[in-house]
């Protein structure tokens, strides 16, 4: 049964802001095209940045990259700030009780050795891999042209910044607050050889001056291979070994790389279908960055699953992905 | 498990970065060095607060939660329709148009901050406010958004921000902060806006909601000032930083100061006119917020920063004398010229002067009013005054020249002042503005200037009807309050129309 409720009934002279309305016609807009839409400012900068005068503040001419429109950087999960603390605070309830959960089982001590020891050299130092991914979007959402895409860079670059604090968290639960963990993890990231390699290509795509290409390389090639390798392919093999520990205390991230997968590919795919320059461009930064991240992750792939082969097995996988996106793989 | 404190454990979150071994630093970071300024050790960084990601989400998404509900519930129930009065409505035309843009352009800058400062704990700072000031962009649009479907004023406010003269007044001094280095914006944005001049911002537009019967601003305001609280604590802790790491940091620090606070107080007083002038209801006047915020707060803070050997800036005085006047000589310069402006303005009636009088004794009743009665005689013959030539302009602030030589003895003087470089003349409005024009003039001549750019033929023509075509201002954006869409659609709603009438 309805109940009706009068209230006052005042027409509106318009239902939305006017770049909505040319691009939409003049309708009610959701809350994410809003929030989106043209907010970024275009034209008639004041002065040149000290910091790069040869270009505008904004400026589309940061990538090789081009598009008629940089709005069809669409998000798929239509993130807006609220939209996006609602979905990532409601995460956080499950994390909690994960971490609850081990504590309470007691699990840590029930862990062997060895896959214990393994997670302290071998996961931990993803603290620092992690961190240089949030250097990296920070420099997407500041180099980067329109706010589509650079808005849900920030909210990656922090989706990473949580990553790494997960880890640490994992860190000082699996050796009762000892801070040694996180100095031997710092220490491995700098000197262990399986990660040298990594630690070069990441120091390397921070000095990557094209932000599209710091995209490819970062947000497809290196987490393509990096997030499988360690947190579902080892995740996978310690758990069978009846360790879920790992498994429980990262759910977050291996959760949030299955999300953040349908963003990345979007911009991939949108690009390569604006024109065939892109897509000759966006290939060329696959296959050279995508082979980088192979051999940057085969010691590590030899050293956590015995098998430096696998790195090419997830390769292909991520290839399958941007053949997808519509690249020449 | 053995005991950690917070410090420790957010210093363990935090201080996730390493040295660069296989690229140079300079490369890494190729923006640290370039503005002089010596960083002997990141490590002696002070977290200004410590939030996780993970706090700072459930928090943030509990704030967003209740704002949205506010939200929505305002536009159910026509919220609008309980505002003191339409003319209200203008103080909120202004903010989408000229501040919600530069809450934008404080997130694009505050990630580069993020990317660029080497320590791990001032990036993760910056970061959070470059995800606040998202949030505070994103929050106003659709906060706003309701508005605009009733009021004309708000419905093409990102290209009135890039086009419109008077919005060329923030947007200039946003783009000079953020093309500036990283320590400079944070001295400019961080510190002299958010620490030292927030209040003069916020509580105008924030307690004048509140005091206008607008519940759905005025929620956004609470909700905001958390976030606002971290970025004060920010910016303090950035300037504490800067001078306690080297001394030769010092002169630069202050030189900045001295810039920025001026840069600031100078947009500001499109505040205080919108303040004394569009509030029906007013919680303070201009003068009485300068006094409070800067003169006893600022004045506080001054000292404790002399021990760092940093002082107020020389022209303090300047706009202690000018604080009697500022309001009325900008709402003077704004009623001159709302033809070419997307908000309407008025005359006050007598209660508002009144309140004025009472405001600012010295000033208004000598000055000020019978400017204000002269337009209304004219408004009455049927002679509305719009100004119809383009005005000089500031080449620093980009304000219609309209300050007087207040600080020199005379009230009724205009104050010009001029300097010229590589052969061209520039203008402005006061000597800070001058002074601040002669330490980069490389930078400040590239100012985009809007009547300099009309005559250039740059903005659609030469008549007011071709530039108001290429803004995009439609009748009902512009032009006096009385007679306005605006104010027709309020009296009907209000069933006051009728009313009217029949007393006509």
């Amino acid at each position: 049964m309805q109940i009706d409720i009068k209230a006052r009934e005042i027409k509106p002279v318009r239902q939305t802001y006017t770049h909505l309305k040319e691009r939409f016609g003049d309708k009610p807009m959701s809350r994410y095209q809003e929030a989106i839409y043209d907010v970024q400012a275009r034209e008639n900068f004041h002065y040149r940045p000290t910091w790069e005068p040869d270009r505008e503040l904004f400026d589309p001419a940061r990538t090789r990259i081009t598009m008629g429109d940089w709005y069809k950087f669409l998000d798929p999960r239509q993130y807006y700030y609220g939209a996006y603390c609602i979905t990532r605070g409601r995460q956080q309830d499950s994390v909690e009780q994960n971490f609850r959960f081990v504590e309470k089982r007691g699990l840590v001590a029930a862990m062997r050795d060895e896959n214990r020891a393994l997670v302290l050299t071998h996961v931990v130092p993803l603290r620092h891999y992690e961190w240089g991914a949030y250097l990296n979007n920070n420099q997407i959402c500041h180099r980067g042209y329109g706010t589509a895409l650079t808005a849900a860079a920030q909210f990656h670059a922090a989706d990473r910044l949580g990553n790494a604090q997960y880890l640490t968290r994992m860190a000082l639960l699996l050796t009762g607050n000892d801070p040694a963990a996180l100095e031997a993890g710092h220490g491995a990231w700098m000197d262990n050889d399986a990660w040298q390699p990594l630690r070069r290509l990441m120091e390397d795509s921070l000095v990557v001056e094209d932000w599209f290409e710091l995209f490819v390389a970062q947000n497809i090639a290196m987490d393509g291979l990096v997030h499988p390798l360690f947190f579902d392919r080892l995740e996978k093999k310690m758990t069978s070994q009846g360790d879920a520990l790992l498994a429980m205390l990262t759910e977050f991230t291996a959760e949030w790389f299955a999300e953040e997968k349908r963003w990345a590919d979007r911009q991939i795919q949108v690009a390569a279908a604006e024109n065939p320059e892109n897509k000759a461009l966006l290939s060329g930064w696959y296959g050279k960055w995508r082979d980088l991240a192979v051999e940057a992750a085969k010691p590590l792939a030899g050293a956590v699953l015995g098998d430096a082969g696998e790195a090419e097995a997830i390769a292909a996988d991520m290839d399958a992905r941007m053949r997808k996106a519509g690249l020449e793989v | 498990m053995a005991r950690m404190t917070l410090k420790e454990r957010y210093h363990h979150m935090t201080r996730l970065g390493w040295q660069p071994t296989y690229q140079p630093m300079e490369k890494v970071y190729p923006q640290a060095t370039y503005e002089g300024i010596k960083v002997r050790n990141w490590d002696d960084w002070e977290d200004p607060f410590r939030m996780t990601m993970e706090a700072y989400w459930k928090y943030q998404g509990e704030k967003e939660r209740k704002l949205y509900a506010i939200m929505d519930s305002f536009a159910q129930n026509n919220g609008h329709l309980n505002l003191s009065d339409a003319r209200y409505v203008n103080a909120l035309k202004l903010f989408l148009q000229g501040v919600t843009p530069l809450e934008y352009q404080a997130h694009r800058g505050f990630a580069r901050q993020a990317r660029q400062f080497p320590g791990e704990g001032a990036s993760v700072a910056c970061h959070m406010q470059s995800l606040d000031e998202l949030r505070h962009t994103q929050t106003q649009i659709h906060t706003l958004s309701h508005y605009n479907k009733y009021f004309d004023g708000f419905h093409d406010f990102t290209r009135w921000h890039d086009r419109v003269w008077y919005l060329s007044v923030p947007k200039s001094f946003f783009d000079d902060a953020s093309t500036a280095g990283p320590f400079e914006f944070i001295v400019s944005v961080g510190f002299s806006f958010e620490f030292v001049l927030t209040n003069l911002l916020f509580v105008p537009f924030m307690s004048g909601a509140a005091y206008n019967g607008d519940m759905s601003t005025v929620t956004f305001g609470f909700s905001a000032q958390s976030d606002e609280s971290r970025h004060m604590t920010l910016g303090l802790q950035a300037v504490k930083f800067m001078l306690e790491q080297h001394e030769d940091n010092v002169p630069i620090v202050q030189q900045w100061i001295d810039k920025w606070l001026w840069r600031g107080y100078r947009v500001l007083s499109l505040v205080a006119a919108m303040q004394d002038y569009m509030l029906p209801e007013s919680p303070m006047s201009w003068k009485e917020a300068w006094e409070i915020y800067f003169e006893e707060n600022g004045g506080a803070l001054f000292q404790d920063l002399e021990r760092y050997g940093i002082r107020m800036p020389d022209y303090a005085p300047i706009c202690a004398a000018e604080k009697d006047h500022l309001s009325h000589q900008v709402w003077g310069i704004l009623y001159n010229h709302t033809a070419a402006a997307a908000f309407h303005t008025w005359v006050p009636d007598e209660r508002k002067m009144d309140w004025l009088s009472a405001k600012y004794p010295d000033t208004f009743d000598k000055y000020y009013r019978p400017r204000l009665e002269y337009w209304r005689e004219l408004e009455q013959k049927g002679e509305r005054y719009y100004s119809q030539t383009l005005p000089l302009i500031c080449q620093t602030c980009q304000i219609p020249m309209g300050f007087t030589e207040v600080a020199n003895g005379d009230p009724m003087q205009v104050a010009y002042r001029s300097t010229e470089y590589n052969g061209d003349r520039y203008h402005f409005c006061s000597d800070p503005c001058q002074a601040i024009f002669e330490r980069e003039p490389e930078k400040f001549v590239h100012a985009w200037l809007p009547p300099q750019q009309i005559f250039q033929g740059n903005c659609g023509g030469a008549s007011l009807e071709d530039v108001l075509k290429w803004y995009n201002i439609q009748p009902g954006d512009n032009l006096d309050y009385a007679g306005s869409p605006d104010e027709q659609r309020w009296l009907e709603w209000k069933g006051l129309a009728a009313a009217r009438e029949a007393a006509e």
